[in-house]
């Protein structure tokens, strides 16, 4: 039962990092149809924001409050990485936006070699890291033995709860979220209505940033370690967990990053942890074909 | 419009690009010159150990062009990056075929070296590899191929018996990445635990280039291990390190030579300290190493673990150049299979029929604080 809880814990804290990148895949593919296959690497680019603040903060101010310069991180990070994706949209996404279908996504994936050779350029090809900065846990007991709970983990679930929370309000309850779910309705007869349809979608893409640079920022406090090929692997799991969740769908991109996250860990606990992406991408195949526009996806025969 | 007047600037910009990389490689001038490579992952995630091996080819070749060359022909080096990956491993090696080089100081993996050196075997290219230690790299008996590091059944076994002889009553856990060289490690040193008796309570493989090992530590802990062995680099060891500590696992991590890089201790953090490492005797101990290392020292580097391997190499195919009177690859490696012994700044070298190193090069280091608070490996 322990290592069950213990387990399922860690899937959770994985699970969280790749809901909140998976939001930035579903949300853009929400309201454009397109596959932003850069989201990734600016995810990484985040990370590469958060290590560099952090260690300007930290040398800068020394004494300061690890929390204090937490949220000082988090909040800049997520500033800085919103600029980078909206600059990425304004440059390569919107001149396209009236070109054939695949143009943008063959746009997308140029920016993201760009971004991943341009970090490697200016931040050199080897390993960055950071000292631990939340160090400690504390044992909660069970039934038969103990489960380790690490502060950070508790950190992570708690900011990916709170700040999703924050988005989906925005999304439901403001003008601008109502703005959003009118282009992706209809962009045509949003703009016909006086919505600003260039802006929407740019501030589509700042908030997808935004949350990715969460994750970014998380993703450091968590492994501490980033180099400019980091952005791959986590933009593939979060890409799949939007795809398993139901492309274009908020919630969905959640429910597909903590299935993911819970699949890879609770397989490598029980079987052998050389087949755990086998498992992961075995349940999106089957899920795909008895729900082929995900677990709450909206059938969209058009668009695809 | 705007849009097909910027393509078409930007496709001018490539062309003059491209036109200008063609007009800097001035051919006639350097007709006279050996061309001779350093091939390793510059870039990706084992770029600290690519650096290692350009820093000791770059020295190496440098001091021997200053002393005059070999047989009073120039060195001219290129340096090639493999990004760790067999098939931008197989491709430089073509790239360097058919630029005529002539030797390669490397590959660094074994799992790209292995590949890399039938492209080689094919155009008569001379390879020594300084950080290769799979097997099978040498087992093949191809006439072009050497290294100069040991063999990984020889470290397997040496970590081995040393589990055996002072770790004995605890449990083992034996985790590699999948990788020729990490899994090939972790496989020998799990045939000599097992002929010593002791039985590992897991054996896992995990994915390279992943950074979330917290499952595999959960597993870890619930089979009660208390050493854990790592066949494969620094970057997953260290993550490894650091999640153990995160979760609260007291056990001993040991590995191989694919730690042996500083950059294992800024991964791990404090979490570095007490680790095990089997790798050679340092090299920077030696005598014959004071010269280079205040080169190195001179231009700000620190020649940690190969890169003195590196640079020996080419004092290697110096020596073997001068003895077999020919700069012909061939020849050379005929020169260097005869039994001679090479004077290297890792001491004195000589090669069997298969184009190991007769010697046996490997013994245990700890990862502990030095100076303050830096933690680096100290051997025992």
């Amino acid at each position: 039962m322990d290592y069950f809880v213990q387990q399922l814990l860690n899937g959770l804290t994985l699970g969280s990092v790749y809901g909140l990148i998976a939001i930035g895949y579903t949300m853009v593919y929400g309201i454009i149809g397109m596959i932003n296959f850069a989201h990734g690497d600016v995810f990484m680019v985040s990370v590469f924001i958060g290590l560099i603040l952090f260690l300007l903060i930290t040398s800068l101010f020394g004494g300061l409050a690890i929390a204090l310069a937490l949220i000082i991180v988090l909040v800049a990070a997520m500033a800085l990485t919103a600029l980078w994706s909206w600059t990425i949209e304004r440059v390569a996404y919107r001149p396209l936006r009236g070109s054939f279908r695949l143009a943008p996504l063959i746009s997308a994936i140029g920016m993201s070699i760009f971004l991943v050779n341009f970090v490697q350029l200016v931040q050199g090809p080897r390993n960055k890291s950071i000292p631990p900065i939340i160090d400690g846990s504390f044992t909660l007991p069970m039934i038969d033995g103990n489960v380790t709970v690490a502060y950070k983990q508790l950190l992570i679930m708690g900011t990916t709860v709170v700040l999703l929370t924050a988005f989906w309000f925005i999304v439901q309850k403001t003008s601008l979220g109502r703005a959003q779910r009118a282009c992706e309705q209809d962009r045509k007869m949003a703009a016909l209505l006086g919505i600003n349809v260039d802006r929407t979608i740019s501030l589509t893409f700042v908030m997808g940033a935004a949350l990715a640079a969460v994750a970014g920022v998380l993703y450091l406090v968590q492994y501490g370690v980033v180099s400019f090929a980091d952005g791959f692997v986590p933009g593939v799991k979060a890409f799949t967990a939007a795809v398993l969740g139901g492309i274009g769908s908020l919630p969905g991109a959640v429910i597909g990053g903590l299935l993911i996250g819970l699949i890879e860990v609770l397989w490598s606990a029980y079987f052998s942890i050389d087949y755990k992406d086998v498992a992961a991408f075995s349940i999106l195949a089957i899920t795909l074909i008895f729900m082929p526009s995900g677990i709450l996806g909206k059938p969209d025969v058009e668009k695809v | 419009m705007r849009l097909g007047c910027l393509v078409g600037l930007t496709l001018a910009t490539g062309l003059a690009l491209a036109a200008c990389g063609d007009s800097n490689t001035p051919e006639v001038a350097k007709e006279e010159a050996i061309k001779i490579a350093v091939a390793g992952p510059l870039t990706g995630k084992d770029a600290a150990f690519g650096a290692q091996l350009k820093n000791g080819a770059v020295q190496g070749v440098e001091d021997i062009n200053a002393a005059g060359g070999i047989l009073g022909k120039k060195l001219e080096l290129s340096i090639e990056d493999d990004n760790a990956d067999p098939k931008q491993g197989v491709s430089i090696a073509n790239k360097m075929a058919g630029e005529g080089v002539k030797f390669v100081i490397g590959h660094f993996n074994s799992g790209v070296s292995i590949p890399s050196s039938d492209v080689y075997n094919e155009n008569g290219m001379l390879m020594v590899s300084p950080a290769s230690t799979n097997p099978t790299f040498t087992d093949r008996g191809l006439w072009n191929v050497f290294r100069v590091c040991g063999r990984d059944d020889q470290q397997g076994t040496v970590a081995g018996q040393y589990i055996a002889h002072n770790l004995a009553d605890q449990k083992v856990a034996i985790v590699h990445d999948k990788t020729t060289y990490g899994k090939g490690l972790a496989d020998e040193t799990k045939k000599a635990l097992n002929e010593a008796g002791i039985q590992e309570v897991l054996y896992e493989g995990i994915n390279s280039g992943e950074k979330d090992f917290s499952a595999l530590i959960a597993k870890m802990k619930e089979a009660g291990a208390q050493l854990v062995y790592f066949g494969g680099v620094h970057t997953e060891a260290g993550l490894i390190a650091r999640q153990m500590r995160d979760q609260g696992l007291n056990a001993t991590l040991m590995s191989g030579d694919g730690i042996a890089t500083d950059e294992f201790a800024s991964i791990a953090g404090p979490a570095a300290e007490g680790t095990l490492m089997t790798f050679a005797p340092d090299p920077r101990k030696r005598e014959e190493a004071a010269g280079a290392l205040k080169k190195f020292e001179e231009k700000g580097i620190t020649p940690e673990a190969y890169t003195l391997y590196s640079y020996a190499v080419a004092q290697i195919f110096k020596q073997a150049a001068e003895a077999a009177k020919s700069t012909e690859p061939k020849k050379v490696a005929d020169q260097m299979r005869s039994g001679q012994t090479f004077n290297t700044v890792i001491g004195d070298i000589a090669f069997n029929d298969k184009g190991d190193v007769n010697r046996l090069d490997y013994t245990m280091y700890t990862w502990k604080k030095v100076d303050g608070d830096r933690i680096s490996y100290v051997e025992n």
